[in-house]
């Protein structure tokens, strides 16, 4: 088993189109540094520096990292993982 | 061009109407790959904002998971402006996420909020920052804009 991950439709040109990928770790870190040995460019989108980009939300199995730990959350086999882009404006 | 029809045109101006002075926001699903808003889906602003808004990021997971399930997406993307004129901000174009999504904004300034006098309403595509408007056409009936 490995940790499933849901791309949203504007980072799915890194993921040939695939909605699911799966990826690896122990920690969310880890399973993006994991995606983006086979999707070049995606960590970028979602990560800046060391913490999560403001306008992108990540769950882990439906909780918000944000509230988890953030970058730190931990995961394990079998685990969701959703990426999902704030919808937000002026 | 965008075609919404009256009753889901009514429900986005009024939802404007009654969050004004904060900005309204909100999606109208429909099926995946139809560009047919048939779902009308109010969202909360998180923001609660006159200048700002964000979907609020756990309902906005429910969302797209509610979406998932019934093989639908958000062909809508609406929300408000209250003292400016309908047109993406600055904010607009920076955050704006979802490149097959028709952008809707409402303006409410000027006292538009009050009454019935019709509100500005107009639709934009925002791809890779740039903004292209197109035209809304409001039908009577979701059978009448599905037939064509």
């Amino acid at each position: 088993m490995a940790i499933e991950v849901k791309v949203p439709t504007i980072l799915r040109t890194y993921t040939d189109g695939e909605k699911v990928v799966s990826g690896s770790g122990d920690t969310l870190a880890e399973v993006l540094d994991d995606l983006e040995a086979r999707h070049p460019g995606i960590r970028q989108r979602v990560v800046d520096g060391d913490e999560l980009r403001r306008f992108v939300n990540v769950y882990v199995n439906d909780e918000d990292v944000r509230f988890t730990g953030g970058l730190g959350t931990g995961v394990s086999d079998g685990d969701a993982v959703v990426i999902l882009p704030a919808v937000a404006g002026g | 061009m965008l075609t919404l029809d009256q009753a889901t045109y009514d429900a986005i101006v009024a939802h404007a109407r009654r969050d004004h002075p904060d900005e309204a926001c909100g999606v109208v699903a429909g099926p995946a790959g139809s560009d047919r808003p048939t779902r009308f889906v109010p969202m909360l602003n998180a923001a609660t904002s006159p200048t700002f808004y964000e979907f609020d990021p756990g309902e906005l997971l429910r969302l797209y998971q509610e979406m998932d399930a019934r093989d639908e997406e958000p062909v809508v993307i609406y929300h408000s402006h209250t003292a400016t004129e309908a047109y993406p901000s600055r904010t607009d174009v920076d955050l704006a996420q979802e490149p097959s999504a028709h952008y809707v904004l409402v303006s409410t300034r000027d006292g538009a909020h009050r009454g019935d006098d019709p509100l500005q309403t107009r639709s934009y595509r925002i791809v890779d920052g740039a903004v292209t408007e197109e035209d809304v056409r409001v039908v009577a009936a979701p059978d009448a804009a599905a037939g064509e």
